[in-house]
């Protein structure tokens, strides 16, 4: 398959992690912004590759983890109404709100939908005149520009039936709040390779400057990750602190200026909260006014709703990569991927889903040992 | 009435004349009188004629068995009804003729209910029975009886079908998952995930470069030849339906208390399959299969039963995947092609295209 097969080639990825054993001679805390890297690294095994010195730090980076809790009941209360046609993308329907999921406002009758673009639920608004249709738009600057041209759609066509549940989250405030947050171990970043191919990278080097720390952009196959690993250790060992692009096939520096043009156009920069670290400044995007029509808090009037998180859950620490999710005593034990107390265990991003699904409930050793017994023989 | 604009679809199919009155099923097809009694006499009756059925009695009055029957029964409420590689109805059949195979029985009789919503095309229907017909006829397996409901129109999704089989226990054959034991090699008859890729291909609008196919096959014939050649060596066989190859194996791990480890890159999997997989963020070993069939069997049998799977037409693509080891009881491993190991957990639910 082109462009996977090749970036998953394991003679070569043993090859990279040999140089990075031998290029590491401190500890250094890498940490992978996005949560498709995460996924990729416990699923492939490649923090099993990598010398006990070199320790990857899970970043925030999941779009389903930290979408506040808040605005989860937002969505289910907007969803639970008559004549609405809540569409999401699949990940978000089984994330926990207070009492309850999409799923169960489905199961109780709600009209709620998976879509795969926020085009098609513009279609659904054109379908269904007498229905209110909202998309759930969350994530990060990779899923914007498609919110973005959805509600521009839908004005150029007058639309008064589509709207957009907002919260999107940008990365480099993110990795700002992290560096200056006290008792940060973090000493390198692997920037989020989608990301950089929507907004490019042109916004990093004021943040490597400030910080005194590596960013490398990097994808997330087995090789762009060893890569992008290499490349952050290399600059770590020197005393350097550049941004480097170890995703040259997809990311240029200046990103794709259509899609930021439109992003321009439809949103401005708002302070957002993120689940289980809260408020950070200048940290999201919201409709402008131009486009606040289709904001579907205006339209819908939700107020009243406060949310709390359960006590048990710690995944705010394991968002900011304080701790791993083994460490959290909830992880396994009252919080699994069946009953997720919160978000890092519900998403398959998720950091806490990561590790449960890929076995890191059994110990390093029971791991290796499986290995070993399956295949010495 | 949006009757008549679905007929051409399938125009292969001659209308008796009596049903052409109602080109759609209304709640009378249902109702126990006229008719009901057209449907069974010009659609049903011809399409699975066969002894047992043409009694046309409340029951079917079948020979009593010698030995240990299998019974199963399974629903088959698929959206679309109709996909590429095969219908709802190939489905309803092969699924309950790959259900008494694995358990090591050789399918004989098969009952079907059909649950039909008012206003479903009768030529859709027909189409449907055709396919059942065909698939009944090269399993092979007989339908015996059946029955027929009309729901009011919006309380069902077209066709629902349920369907029971019987089936004749070979004689010294003892499969189950609880008999997989540790050094059992663990082999697949083909490519998995084709199925569910190709149903949410359809459902999802999705367009790729080649159409994919669903696996959709009887596979009592495969596995009647494995068993002709091995018997008792194989432990136990599943066809990996829903929640796919990973939720199989981790059923036969848990039932019998051995832990399961497969090598990643030695999983057959379609060129079209893993890229759609790619591109919508799931795992193929996750994905359904309905024509595919798990085999544990002692390792000294292995290499005769790929053999025989590679040799049938429906196991050209077998590969043997992994084993069972007496280490890690009721887990299933995965060996990554980089090497490292990782846990394939049971799926909760569905699995969900992600965000980005």
């Amino acid at each position: 398959m082109k462009y996977l097969t090749e970036f998953r080639d394991s003679a070569i990825a043993q090859r990279m992690a040999r140089e990075i054993h031998q290029i590491a001679t401190r500890p250094w805390k890498i940490m992978e912004v996005c949560g498709g890297q995460t996924h990729s690294i416990i699923k492939n095994g490649i923090d099993q590759m990598l010398p006990a010195s070199v320790e990857m730090v899970h970043g925030p980076g999941c779009p389903v983890c930290v979408t506040p809790l808040e605005l989860i009941d937002k969505a289910l209360a907007i969803a639970a109404q008559p004549d609405v046609i809540f569409c999401s993308f699949g990940d978000m329907l089984r994330v926990p709100g207070t009492d309850s999921d999409l799923f169960q406002v489905k199961g109780r009758g709600g009209d709620v939908r998976v879509v795969y673009s926020p085009l098609d639920a513009v279609d659904l608004a054109v379908k269904n005149p007498a229905k209110q249709v909202v998309f759930f738009g969350v994530g990060f600057e990779t899923t914007a520009p498609a919110n973005a041209m959805s509600v521009h759609l839908a004005k150029r066509r007058g639309l008064k039936n589509f709207s957009l549940l907002v919260s999107h989250v940008l990365v480099p405030p993110a990795i700002a709040a992290i560096l200056e947050s006290p008792g940060n171990e973090v000493q390198a970043f692997l920037a989020a390779g989608h990301v950089c191919s929507v907004m490019g990278y042109w916004e990093y080097p004021p943040l490597a400057e400030k910080f005194g720390v590596p960013i490398v952009v990097t994808g997330f196959e087995p090789l762009d990750l060893l890569d992008g690993i290499r490349r952050a250790v290399l600059q770590l060992e020197r005393g350097q602190a550049r941004v480097e692009n170890a995703y040259e096939r997809i990311v240029t520096y200046a990103g794709n200026f259509e899609a930021q043009q439109l992003l321009a156009r439809v949103f401005e920069v708002t302070d957002r909260a993120w689940r289980g670290i809260g408020v950070i400044p200048q940290s999201g995007w919201r409709l402008n006014a131009a486009y606040r029509e289709f904001d579907a808090e205006e339209r819908f009037h939700i107020d009243g709703i406060r949310a709390a998180e359960s006590p048990l859950c710690h995944s705010g620490d394991v968002l900011r990569g304080a701790i791993k999710p083994a460490q959290c005593p909830a992880f396994g034990r009252e919080c699994t991927p069946r009953h997720p107390l919160g978000a890092t265990m519900v998403s398959n991003e998720g950091t806490c889903a990561a590790y449960y699904n890929y076995g890191r409930f059994l110990s390093a050793d029971e791991l290796a040992g499986a290995g070993r017994a399956a295949f010495s023989s | 009435m949006e009757t008549s604009n679905a007929m051409p679809e399938f125009s292969h199919w001659s209308c008796p004349l009596p049903l052409a009155d109602y080109p759609t099923i209304v709640m009378g097809h249902g109702g126990g009188g006229k008719l009901g009694a057209e449907l069974v006499e010009h659609l049903f009756l011809p399409a699975f004629r066969n002894p047992a059925l043409e009694n046309l009695g409340d029951a079917a009055l079948l020979e009593l068995i010698a030995g240990r029957i299998a019974l199963t029964t399974d629903s088959f409420v698929v959206q679309p009804l109709f996909f590429p590689g095969g219908s709802i109805g190939e489905l309803a059949v092969n699924g309950t003729v790959n259900d008494l195979a694995v358990s090591g029985a050789e399918p004989r009789f098969l009952t079907a209910g059909f649950i039909l919503e008012e206003g479903f095309p009768l030529a859709q229907l027909a189409a449907i029975v055709d396919a059942m017909a065909g698939a009944a006829a090269l399993a092979p397996i007989q339908i015996v009886t059946g029955d027929t409901k009309v729901v009011e129109r919006g309380h069902g999704d077209g066709c629902y079908i349920n369907t029971a089989g019987v089936g004749v226990v070979r004689p010294g054959i003892s499969v189950g998952p609880q008999h997989a034991m540790a050094g059992d090699a663990v082999l697949v008859s083909g490519t998995i995930g084709d199925h569910g890729m190709a149903i949410m291909s359809v459902r999802e609008g999705l367009e790729f470069e080649s159409p994919i196919r669903s696996d959709c096959a009887a596979l009592n014939g495969l596995i009647a030849q494995v068993l002709d050649a091995v018997g008792p060596a194989v432990h136990a066989m599943r066809d990996p339906t829903r929640g796919g190859l990973a939720s199989t194996l981790n059923e036969i791990a848990r039932a019998s208390h051995a832990g399961i480890v497969i090598d990643e890159s030695a999983l057959p999997v379609r060129l079209e399959v893993q890229s759609a997989c790619e591109l919508l963020g799931l795992d193929p070993v996750y994905v359904a299969n309905e024509g595919k069939a798990v085999f544990f069997v002692a390792p000294e049998a292995a290499d005769c039963v790929l053999e025989i799977l590679r040799a049938h037409p429906l196991g050209g693509e077998a590969a043997r995947i992994g084993h069972v080891t007496a280490d890690h009881p009721g887990i299933l491993v995965a060996r990554t092609s980089l090497g490292a190991n990782r846990v394939i957990a049971p799926q909760i639910g569905e699995q969900l295209p992600r965000i980005c």
